[in-house]
């Protein structure tokens, strides 16, 4: 085995404390190689111990070969963004090795493989070789699989040198094999042969280490992609039509195993749901707006450039007023940009999706347990509204591990919405489909099927009058329109409405949607101990409402924090608050990366003049 | 209703199946097909509620509006209607869809949507009002115009025609036809095979353009179509709640098409030899001579009665989605609890 400093761990502690739960684990790997199962592992163990995780998975558009990395972070305080710095280092991928040392943290531990005979350039940090292969060799498993089980030597190895009891690791990898015994015991060999040869071989030597807290009882790790799903399920979903998409495309995923599940009739074994791979995203969203027309509760799952190609689609379903939920997993562009990064940059297109007077309802979940209710009340909305209903989430929070409290049931009946009766058409001796009979600029829907001879109307995109009959005439097109916009207000009293933490004296405001907001809640920790007090706003759908008026009304500066390029969502409050413009400031970054408390306490630092 | 119209077995006039007035060109192929839709869902006794109206953009996506003003109806995207009609009879599997399409809308924007509709066998009748031009923008030529043709706009068409009846035979059609907005009959007695047939029932019709394309030497005029058009075989369908006519027909002449609802399509044709419309090669060589010598052959092409449809597929419950109680859609709160009480630290 090769040489190590011996060095006593009490000397290293002795010069600097130890750092205990809160620090940064970064493990380079090769996609493909089987990875994924030792790195949620760890985070699950560690989580089952009671402290507080995040995990990230940064990987790249490929099946095999290129570098990805996995972050698990560790706040004893329970912050979950993503920090820049990493402490602990696992090297797995040589062609990567070099600067994923070079950006170690000081101090930090660096755990390699043996056989690569590396060079120990740095000496401000600690070198922990590992012998994998010899491990590798020595464990009984099939050839095939040795890749795969050469991940569970880290494992092991971390788990010494972090000081985590085995019992964790085992009931992490108890759940992630669903129970199965034989996977389990195959990988839990491994993981001991690696942490007994750690005990007699390796010597601490960094100050990193974990500890059992109490801080995760009774909360569940989820990503976004399955929380949605989950929701969707739960609204009742019938209809989803999807075409296959990262960073969307493990939402569908998880949505077809769950409604196998929840959803077979259990008197005939049929199912109560279709859901069509289409051939492309514009045969999805067509294939949703005829569903939800029919009277279907239809959603898709997408990502930008689905996004674009439904746009048309988009516009016919807002002018014909068909009810519709449209997921979209953001990642960056333009255009195919990259796939499997993640960005914020779709609020503006789908705010406006489709040409000539558009508007969509967007709802901005930012978190696991909003995800899985906007996965149901997405439903009630777009039937209420009798409109598509757009919900914005991203590749962060859509494919890593976040914790969350538990899921809560639907607090009220599916609502939907207004549809009209054969009876009660026969009680009111006709029908107007989009007459405005309660002033709300929702008109009475009826669906194919209904027996009446006065039931039926003609949908179309092409201009209508109150009767759905086609019409060119100029007052019929304004006066459409006009009662669009009335629904329009509708919309703006029945969307989510934002999280406000108003801290008075505080002159400055931030205002933030979605994955940002772990972001948001760290920096403004950071800044107040800096001596800036900050407001915050977490805008939680579109249509504005009132309470982000009086936000921005009741502070000096506002800014907001968004992960894309152009500051879109500053763009939408300019547009829809043009008297309060000059308050409110863009603090809008994207490099395909989660946003980091420490850059954005710069940034408002820099724009406050500190 | 008058009291004293004739009434069909439901019940309904002939006027009962009636739409709007046409706004198309007088003379417009399209409107006599309108013509037969009402006719045939009147003969058939269709209940006008259970039936759903589709189209995509253009002169024929119009024309659902000139006929079955009782059925709903949705005038979709250019190019988009086989998407459209996907969804709704996915979760609604109790309707009748008829799609109404035209040439650009099915041979050139839709093509992929169309061949993909074909391929999951929806059920719909899906007929091309195919004209070889695009009328509203005033006469370009369209995917499915004949090589070599001139028209006044375009100048000369110098690529081949993209074949309807061949792509959905290639994209295996269970059921493909062809006929011509000038043979009612013919049109009529398709069309009530084409609503009898539980998949996909594509009816291309030639229906010509009295405006921008009906030049004798035009496949697509109606010179040309009297002239050149050759019926496979005569066609009588009997559907099942009427006694089965017998025809004075020489044994082994007659080719019976069972139907899923029971019926029986039958089949004299012409020349015995020729044409077997239960043979998939047999129709791609039928068409492929055709398509050689600029001649179209009238009658059904193609049929299989065998091929699952897209709600078999899916293993749907009888129940229409759309009419599934909330109790059926939404798992109950224990569902929940347990889901949680796995997920939770640290059971």
């Amino acid at each position: 085995m090769s040489t190590i400093q011996d060095l006593p761990l009490e000397d290293v502690l002795a010069e600097k404390p130890a750092v205990v739960n809160d620090f940064q684990i970064m493990i380079a790997t090769v996609n493909g190689s089987g990875s994924q199962t030792a790195n949620t592992v760890l985070l699950r163990a560690m989580f089952r111990m009671g402290i507080p995780v995040s995990g990230k998975n940064i990987f790249p558009s490929n099946i095999q070969g290129l570098p990805t990395w996995y972050t698990i972070r560790l706040s004893k305080n329970g912050y979950t963004a993503r920090l820049e710095d990493y402490h602990v280092l696992v090297a797995m991928n040589q062609q990567t090795a070099a600067d994923d040392i070079a950006n170690l943290a000081p101090g930090g531990a660096c755990y390699y493989p043996e056989e690569w005979n590396l060079k120990h350039e740095r000496d401000d940090i600690v070198y922990y070789p590992m012998p994998v292969k010899a491990l590798t060799d020595a464990s009984d498993v099939p050839a095939n699989l040795s890749s795969y089980i050469a991940n569970m030597v880290y494992v092991g190895v971390l788990a010494t040198m972090l000081n985590i009891e085995l019992s964790y690791i085992e009931g992490a990898l108890d759940y992630h094999f669903n129970g199965k015994a034989k996977p389990v015991q195959m990988n839990m060999k491994v993981v001991q042969a690696a942490y007994d040869w750690a005990q007699d071989h390796l010597a601490k030597r960094d100050p990193y280490a974990v500890e059992p807290m109490n801080a995760t009882e009774g909360r569940l790790l989820m990503d976004g992609n399955s929380a949605a799903a989950l929701g969707a399920v739960f609204g009742g979903v019938t209809f989803a039509a999807w075409y296959p998409i990262t960073p969307s495309t493990s939402l569908i995923d998880a949505l077809r195993e769950d409604l196998a599940k929840y959803r077979i009739d259990p008197e005939t074994g049929k199912a109560t749901f279709a859901v069509i791979q289409a051939e492309d995203e514009i045969g999805a969203i067509g294939m949703v707006v005829g569903a939800g027309w029919a009277g279907a509760r239809a959603m898709t799952a997408t990502s930008g450039p689905g996004i674009s190609l439904m746009t048309e689609f988009a516009g016919l379903a807002y002018y014909a007023e068909v009810p519709a939920v449209i997921w979209d997993v953001q990642r960056m562009g333009p255009s195919t940009g990259l796939p499997t990064r993640t960005s914020q940059g779709d609020v503006l297109t789908c705010y406006l999706l489709g040409h000539g007077d558009t508007r969509h309802v967007v709802l901005l979940p930012g978190t696991i347990n909003e995800i899985f209710e906007y996965g149901w009340r997405a439903f009630d909305l777009a039937e209420r509204l009798q409109t598509l209903v757009f919900v914005l989430s991203d590749l962060d929070l859509g494919m890593n591990l976040w914790m969350s409290d538990p899921f809560e049931y639907p607090d009220a009946p599916m609502d939907r919405g207004k549809v009209l009766t054969a009876e009660d058409i026969e009680r009111a001796g006709r029908f107007a489909r989009y007459e405005d009979v309660d002033g709300d600029g929702i008109g009475y829907r009826t669906l194919p099927g209904i027996d009446h001879p006065l039931g039926a109307y003609f949908a179309r995109g092409t201009g209508h009058n109150a009767r759905a009959v086609y019409s060119e005439r100029p007052d019929d097109w304004v006066e459409n329109m006009a009662r669009l916009r009335r629904k329009w207000e509708t919309a703006r009293t029945l969307v989510p409405k934002p999280v406000v933490d108003q801290v008075s004296g505080a002159e400055i405001g931030l205002i933030a949607f979605g994955s940002t907001d772990p972001c948001v809640v760290e920096a403004r920790d950071q800044l107040s101990a800096r001596g800036v007090m900050t407001s915050y706003l977490r805008l939680r759908a579109l249509p504005l409402e009132d309470t982000t008026r009086r936000f921005i009304e009741s502070h000096e500066r506002v800014y907001v924090v968004e992960n894309n390029t152009d500051g879109q969502m500053a763009s939408i409050l300019h547009m829809e608050y043009p008297d309060l413009a000059p308050r409110i400031h863009s603090i809008a970054y994207s490099d395909g990366l989660p946003l980091s408390p420490r850059w954005l306490t710069a940034a408002v630092l820099e724009q406050e003049g500190r | 209703m008058a009291a004293n119209a004739r009434v069909n077995e439901i019940g309904l006039s002939r006027n009962d199946y009636k739409g709007g007035v046409s706004t198309l060109c007088q003379g417009c192929g399209h409107n006599s097909i309108a013509n037969q839709i009402i006719a045939v869902a009147y003969e058939m006794s269709l209940d006008p509620h259970q039936v759903i109206k589709l189209s995509g953009i253009g002169c024929s996506s119009k024309s659902p509006a000139y006929f079955l003003n009782r059925s709903h109806g949705f005038n979709g995207l250019h190019g988009r209607m086989p998407a459209l009609a996907t969804g709704a009879t996915t979760v609604n599997r109790s309707l009748i869809a008829i799609g109404v399409s035209g040439d650009g809308d099915t041979g050139s924007i839709g093509l992929g949507q169309f061949k993909h509709m074909v391929r999951r066998n929806v059920p719909i009748v899906y007929i091309v009002e195919n004209n070889g031009v695009y009328g509203l923008t005033k006469g370009q030529f369209s995917a499915t115009a004949d090589y070599g043709q001139e028209l006044k706009y375009a100048g000369v068409n110098e690529l081949p025609p993209i074949d309807i009846c061949l792509e959905a035979l290639a994209a295996d059609a269970s059921f493909v036809a062809r006929s011509f907005a000038g043979d009612s009959k013919q049109v009529r007695e398709l069309l009530k095979a084409a609503i009898a047939h539980r998949g996909t029932a594509v009816l291309d019709i030639i229906s010509p353009c009295v405006t921008f394309n009906n030049h004798e030497d035009s496949t697509k005029s109606y010179a040309y179509g009297k002239a050149k058009e050759e019926p496979l075989h005569d066609i009588t369908f009997i559907p099942f709640y009427e006694p089965i006519e017998i025809e004075d027909q020489e044994p082994g002449q007659v080719r019976a098409v069972k139907l899923y609802d029971g019926s029986h399509l039958m089949l004299k044709a012409l020349d015995p030899t020729k044409h077997d419309p239960t043979d998939r090669m047999a129709a791609f060589r039928l068409l492929e001579e055709a398509r050689e010598q600029q001649l179209f052959i009238t009658g059904l092409i193609y049929v299989d009665e065998n091929r699952a449809t897209l709600p078999e597929i899916s293993r749907l419950v009888d129940t229409p989605l759309v009419h599934l109680p909330p109790e059926k859609l939404r798992p109950p709160r224990e569902v929940l609890d347990e889901i949680n009480r796995r997920l939770t630290c640290c059971n």
